[in-house]
């Protein structure tokens, strides 16, 4: 029998097993350092907001008094920017995505508009703030309102919603289009019936993720000119108002000690806010691949 | 449609002439002519990459679906120049149904409701009549009897054959009056085979149908017309006996004995 044939280990030669058990341990290392560092945070603030955290905080007026201060405006300030954020960014990226996937493939105007995405998803919040308040606040009139802050988070996240809404259409097959318009439907009828609820699950994730991130963005909003001090809640979109973040802020830069407790036990409900928005992600998404898994 | 005070042999259901087809600046297609008899089986064989699939595209404008590819010459369906300028694609292809080579039924959809689906999208769907667009179409395409009970499951708990016979359905409840298939058995069995080739047989009678294949066995069994291309060029076509036993061009029958392909 010739040795090309053994299939033992040869003496000496486990070392590569080592190896590769050293290269899993790293990449194990890797996943865990960011979780850890998440944990510790999490469970730092929570401790340190822990004496303010109940009903009343969430439902309290912000007040000179740090023991009795609150962050109901500023949580709904947040909410409604949230709301008002999605119902903006998600038709115009979902409809820049489907230009661009089902329509304008060929186009030089396509083109442009794609290089351009691309770059704005890596412009600096801060400027997007500058631009809301040149465009939204004073050219347009909005003035320092929910729709101005809305309008700029918007344009914040529509890269990130056009970037994952263009995936998610490429993962529905093309057989899938040609099968549509060989039956004699539209390129819109084909879109609209079969490509877009195919797609759904991605569209939906990306978004969610999207519009949670901007949940924390707080530069845009200070040159928008959402207030820290807010003692009432906003009534309509052109209401001035407050967010999460700025309240946070502001607490943060107060000298006395107590308002540090305040602050912490604000980025506690701010992280749980986001922590849901995304657990919806997930569950949305795991939904309807689910869904579409059954029907396979 | 025969004029009865003719003696010539009735109109073809496509008369195509000089049809050129591109891929960007690449020709796949030069210059076709071909007629296409009304009410019959035409098949188109070649070796890959001769421009069988790009034909059949091009007789319901699905090949400048394509991002860079166009097409040029005349396209006759009775009589009507499918690439005129007044032509609207999307009413041509409820005409001229097509079938693919993988069985695609929807995903997401019920039988029932993939048959309905060209209906439903086009937002031609009548309620009353659904029910009877449904059977009809199941038992045009031979599987009614396999499926009435359990119309409301997916489509995709189909086997591989049933599954393309749906596609069929599908493509008939839009009623058509010609069916294009594009190798539409290279995915299935010899058995599913077989019972689509029954299928094309009977369906013959009340459709102009033209299938490409791989397989000359299978152009040999379900054609009545045989058209033979090579390179983007259409070398030879006529009554399907005659290619498959006394081809004029030696090309055809060397691809038909095996020689290549």
């Amino acid at each position: 029998m010739s040795d090309k044939w053994n299939i033992k280990h040869a003496a000496g030669q486990r070392s590569y097993a080592l190896r590769e058990k050293l290269f899993v341990a790293l990449c194990l290392f890797a996943v865990l350092l960011p979780v850890l560092m998440l944990f510790t945070l999490f469970g730092r603030l929570l401790l340190d907001g822990l004496p303010r955290l109940g009903w009343d905080f969430i439902t309290s007026y912000p007040s000179r008094k740090a023991a009795s201060a609150g962050i109901l405006p500023a949580a709904v300030g947040t909410l409604y920017l949230i709301l008002l954020t999605a119902l903006i960014a998600l038709p115009l990226g979902v409809g820049a995505a489907v230009y661009l996937e089902e329509y304008g493939k060929r186009s030089k105007l396509a083109t442009i508009i794609e290089i351009n995405i691309s770059n704005l998803a890596g412009v600096p919040s801060i400027i997007y703030g500058l631009l809301g308040l040149g465009l939204f606040v004073r050219a347009l009139g909005m003035g320092r309102s929910l729709l101005a802050g809305a309008s700029t988070l918007a344009l914040l996240v529509l890269p990130v919603v056009v970037v994952s809404t263009r995936e998610a259409l490429r993962t529905v097959p093309m057989a899938t289009r040609e099968t549509c318009l060989a039956l004699g439907a539209t390129r819109w009828q084909t879109i609209k019936q079969v490509v877009l609820p195919q797609a759904l699950p991605g569209v939906m994730t990306g978004s969610i993720l999207a519009v949670s991130r901007a949940l924390g963005e707080t530069a845009p909003l200070v040159v928008v000119g959402a207030l820290s001090y807010v003692p009432f809640l906003p009534d309509s979109v052109f209401a001035q108002f407050g967010a999460l973040p700025i309240q946070i802020f502001n607490w943060v830069s107060r000298p006395q000690a107590a308002f540090l407790v305040n602050a912490a036990a604000g980025i506690v409900v701010l992280l749980m806010m986001m922590l849901v928005l995304n657990l919806a992600a997930i569950i949305v998404r795991d939904r309807m691949q689910r869904k579409l898994a059954r029907a396979h | 449609m025969t004029d009865p005070n003719s003696s010539m042999s009735p109109p073809p259901k496509y008369s195509i002439r000089g049809l050129k087809a591109w891929f960007g600046s690449h020709e796949v297609l030069h210059g076709v002519d071909i007629d296409i008899p009304a009410k019959g089986v035409t098949a188109i064989i070649g070796p890959s990459g001769c421009g069988k699939s790009t034909f059949i595209r091009c007789l319901n404008r699905m090949h400048e679906l394509v991002a860079s590819a166009r097409a040029d010459g005349r396209v006759d369906l009775d009589g009507e120049d499918v690439y005129a300028s007044d032509v609207d694609p999307v009413l041509l292809r409820r005409r001229v149904g097509m079938v693919f080579q993988k069985p695609n039924p929807f995903p997401t959809m019920s039988i029932r409701d993939n048959v309905l689906a060209g209906k439903h999208l086009t937002h031609t769907n009548k309620k009353e009549t659904a029910d009877k667009t449904v059977e009809a179409a199941l038992r045009q395409a031979a599987l009614w009897d396999e499926v009435k009970d359990r119309l409301d499951l997916s489509g995709s708990g189909l086997s591989g054959g049933q599954q393309q016979r749906l596609c069929i359905a599908r493509t008939l409840a839009v009623e058509p009056d010609v069916l294009l298939m594009d190798e539409p058995c290279s995915a299935l069995d010899p058995i599913a085979t077989a019972r689509i080739e029954d299928l094309i047989h009977e369906l013959k009678e009340r459709y102009t149908i033209v299938i490409v294949t791989h397989s000359m066995q299978q152009a040999a069994r379900v054609s009545d017309q045989t058209a033979f291309f090579l390179q983007g060029d259409l070398i030879e076509a006529g009554p399907t006996n005659t290619i498959f036993t006394k081809p004029k061009d030696t090309r055809t029958e060397d691809y038909i004995t095996g020689k290549f392909g």
